[in-house]
């Protein structure tokens, strides 16, 4: 181990921002889970130097922080894709194949749960329900709904999204 | 106080209102059996997270079976702690936990010390109904830093190691992190140990009932040097190492086996046998003379003098204020640990004595603690890239290496220490424990001070095991304010005053485990055992009351030390050998300003 101390940078807006989320909680531990889903909300996930600052604002451990974010599917620490794809894993999208569409999206996207591909347009998560279980199985992109999915309709859906650039 | 009254397994019992119905069984003699639960009462130790279910009891009336660590009893409640419900639940929970759980225990650092492998001893478990296929169970990369090996695969997360670290020492290395099956106990981000705030302390190794944490090895290294012709070893042994390693022997806990110990390291064959205690002595003259110096300025009305001045014996210490208060890294002594100020001593002072080449000399500390293993490896305790002290081995490692040897310690007979590194006095071991180094600075500080003898050497006032405490000692009219931490959490509150401008004490002595290095992490492991630290403290001031001479001034060694080499206390020499600086090592989010 070196004996130098660890100096993490950041975009001053950023830290400003994380500041003020943490400030409008009174910089209370207990507010922990508040203070990730805003700041998740602001910038889009939650990286290793955010959750250090968060730590030193809260006054707890960073370990803590991690312990929580690595807790909690909803919280990420990889930056959403341009256009986030979201795979229905409920009970209803389940039985009907909503396995296979996941497997169609990896495939095509060559990312696993939880990532994002190489050029930032596309990550990959799963669901529970989004209350359209007539049109089962369902995935959104970019908010957008599209049911009753095949596996062979994902190459065209990604194809269209892809040729918007 | 309420009273409740209850019946456990056909028994009426009457227990305070709030016990816990584990309590009330252990005080009928009802030994009900326990995994993630831990205590250390006298030390404000507690883990029951209630999580791994061993401990569950019937509760008539009640339809689920209830964990009698964190169930408390009600009135007229009526348990059962052994019906077949009760044990065919506890094998289930047991079963469970194993087919999650390597069973490598042959090749296991902890066999024959794991309470998991005393729970499937104790239940009889021979076939395994939830063993998945292979490579079913989680997977982690074993990871090994300085001290400290991480063998996650093994973790149950009664998650002990992490209530010592966040609540008991508040460093906060370790969490809880991820959930179901990847869920494990580990830092910020899954790093190194090294790159978290981590002290090396250790008390994680010290409570983990399996084998998931445990100790870095060098016995195998250290017995290499013994055989090799070529090398000189010189051993050193630490003061609370001879209170508890007659524990590994079957012997008393509390049993002062100095003598034994002597003459097990040199049936091991080490070529010169010598005391930690010593340095110890030569420790409190630099460290007290810094005392003095500092003292003296500021009451000569230089208020710029860093005061409270605080010990720096510690090496998890050192780590934990350079981690969290570096910005306070002015105020310690600089003085090395005991450890290191022998290492630099034998491998300078020592070694042209014997006129042994440097790195012809293996040094070899045997240490009741995991920070030392650390320590060694600083780059300040380094002549050009050859470390003071080669290797630092824990009070566990020697007895293995006794046992290795065939050597029968219980029968071995009393052996002395070799000169002149080897003679000591009783204020040189009750460094092993809290209080101890502030009350031997003491002895000497006053006579030096006063120029005149002490009127009583035992200063009663700055022993016990609360977490902090703190006394006034008149030093012929001279108030010394003293405070004494043990437990990281307790050296915080210090800290935090300090900082706040509130503190009133000139002298601070901190110990990073609680009770000092009786209860350090190289030590015999106590199992919760409280009353085993109890019996090493007293073992500790008894081996002082025993000792010829009782004031480190006094040892006729470090007087002559003093005259053919170093010179005077914190003079050139003392500086060049014995003293030391300390790093900022703190974390920080900075904004940079070119993105």
């Amino acid at each position: 181990m070196d004996n130098k101390k660890i100096i993490i940078k950041m975009k001053t807006e950023v830290r400003e921002k994380v500041i003020e989320i943490c400030k409008k909680f009174n910089n209370d531990p207990g507010e922990l889970i508040n203070v990730l889903h805003q700041t998740q909300d602001f910038l889009g996930y939650l990286p290793a130097e955010v959750q250090e600052l968060i730590a030193e604002e809260l006054h707890m451990p960073t370990a803590k922080v991690y312990g929580v974010v690595s807790f909690y599917a909803f919280f990420t620490m990889t930056p959403k894709g341009k256009y986030p794809v979201s795979v229905c894993m409920g009970t209803a999208c389940y039985v009907r194949g909503g396995e296979k569409i996941l497997d169609a999206f990896k495939k095509e996207l060559g990312v696993e749960v939880g990532e994002t591909d190489a050029d930032g347009l596309f990550s990959l998560t799963s669901l529970r329900c989004v209350g359209a279980c007539g049109l089962a199985p369902v995935a959104m992109v970019n908010g957008k709904v599209f049911g009753r999915l095949a596996p062979a309709n994902i190459k065209d859906i990604v194809k269209e999204y892809r040729e918007m650039e | 106080m309420d009273m409740i009254k209850l019946t456990i397994d056909n028994r009426e019992v009457e227990v305070p209102k709030g016990t816990t119905i584990l309590k009330a069984a252990q005080g009928m003699g009802i030994d009900i059996p326990t995994l993630c639960h831990f205590e250390l009462n006298n030390l404000g130790v507690h883990n029951k997270p209630g999580g791994c279910r061993i401990c569950v009891v019937e509760v008539v009336g009640r339809r689920n079976l209830a964990p009698a660590c964190v169930t408390e009893c009600m009135p007229d409640m009526v348990v059962r702690t052994n019906s077949m419900r009760v044990i065919n639940a506890r094998r289930t929970v047991l079963e469970l936990i194993l087919s999650d759980h390597p069973a490598d225990c042959l090749q296991c650092a902890k066999n024959g010390n794991c309470e998991l492998q005393d729970l499937a001893v104790r239940f009889g478990i021979r076939k395994n109904p939830f063993i998945g296929p292979e490579h079913s169970q989680s997977s982690y990369q074993i990871e090994v830093s300085p001290s400290i090996i991480r063998d996650m695969n093994k973790c149950v997360m009664c998650r002990r190691c992490e209530t010592m670290c966040n609540e008991m020492q508040t460093v906060g290395a370790l969490s809880a992190i991820e959930r179901g099956f990847p869920a494990v106990v580990s830092t910020a981000f899954n790093q190194h140990l090294d790159h978290s705030p981590c002290t090396f302390c250790g008390q994680c190794v010290a409570v983990c009932p399996v084998g998931a944490l445990t100790e870095v090895d060098h016995t195998g290294a250290v017995l290499r040097a013994i055989v090799d012709p070529n090398k000189k070893t010189v051993v050193q042994v630490a003061p609370a190492v001879r209170v508890a390693i007659g524990e590994e022997f079957g012997m008393e806990p509390g049993t002062i086996a100095t003598g034994k110990l002597t003459a097990a390291l040199k049936a091991l064959g080490f070529d010169y046998v010598f005391d930690t205690d010593w340095s110890a002595d030569l420790t409190i003259m630099e460290e007290g003379t810094e005392l003095i110096g500092r003292l003296t300025k500021y009451l000569g009305g230089d208020k710029s003098v860093p005061l409270p001045i605080l010990t720096s014996c510690c090496p998890a210490w050192v780590n934990f204020f350079e981690h969290q208060f570096p910005e306070m890294r002015d105020l310690p002594s600089t003085a090395k640990s005991p450890q290191q100020m022998f290492g630099a001593i034998a491998k300078s002072y020592f070694a042209e004595k014997i006129n042994c080449k440097r790195e012809d000399m293996i040094s070899v500390s045997v240490m009741p603690c995991l920070a030392k293993k650390y320590e060694v490896g600083r780059d300040e305790f380094k002549v050009n890239g050859n470390p003071d002290v080669d290797y630092s081995i824990s009070t566990r490692e020697l007895a293995r290496l006794i046992k290795m040897a065939n050597i029968d310690f219980k029968s071995l007979p009393d052996a002395e220490f070799d000169s002149p590194l080897g003679q000591s006095t009783g204020a040189g071991v009750i460094f092993g424990t809290t209080g101890g180094v502030i009350e031997a600075a003491v002895r000497t500080a006053y006579e030096i001070i006063t120029k005149k003898p002490l009127p009583k050497i035992d200063f009663e006032e700055l022993r016990g095991l609360e977490g902090v405490r703190s006394a006034t000692i008149d030093v012929d009219g001279l108030k010394l304010n003293i405070g004494i931490a043990h437990g990281l959490k307790n050296a915080r509150k210090l800290l935090e005053d300090i900082k706040a401008g509130k503190s009133q004490f000139h002298a601070i002595e901190i110990m990073a485990c609680p009770g000092g290095c009786i209860d350090g992490a190289g030590q015999p492991l106590h199992h919760g055992n409280a009353d085993i630290i109890k019996a090493r403290w007293e073992a500790i001031y008894r081996a002082d009351r025993e000792m010829p001479i009782r004031k480190s001034h006094e040892n006729p060694s470090i007087q002559a030390i003093y005259k053919e080499y170093l010179g005077e206390p914190c003079g050139h020499k003392s500086h060049e050998l014995l003293h030391t600086h300390y790093f900022d090592r703190q974390t920080t989010v900075e904004v940079d300003l070119n993105k």
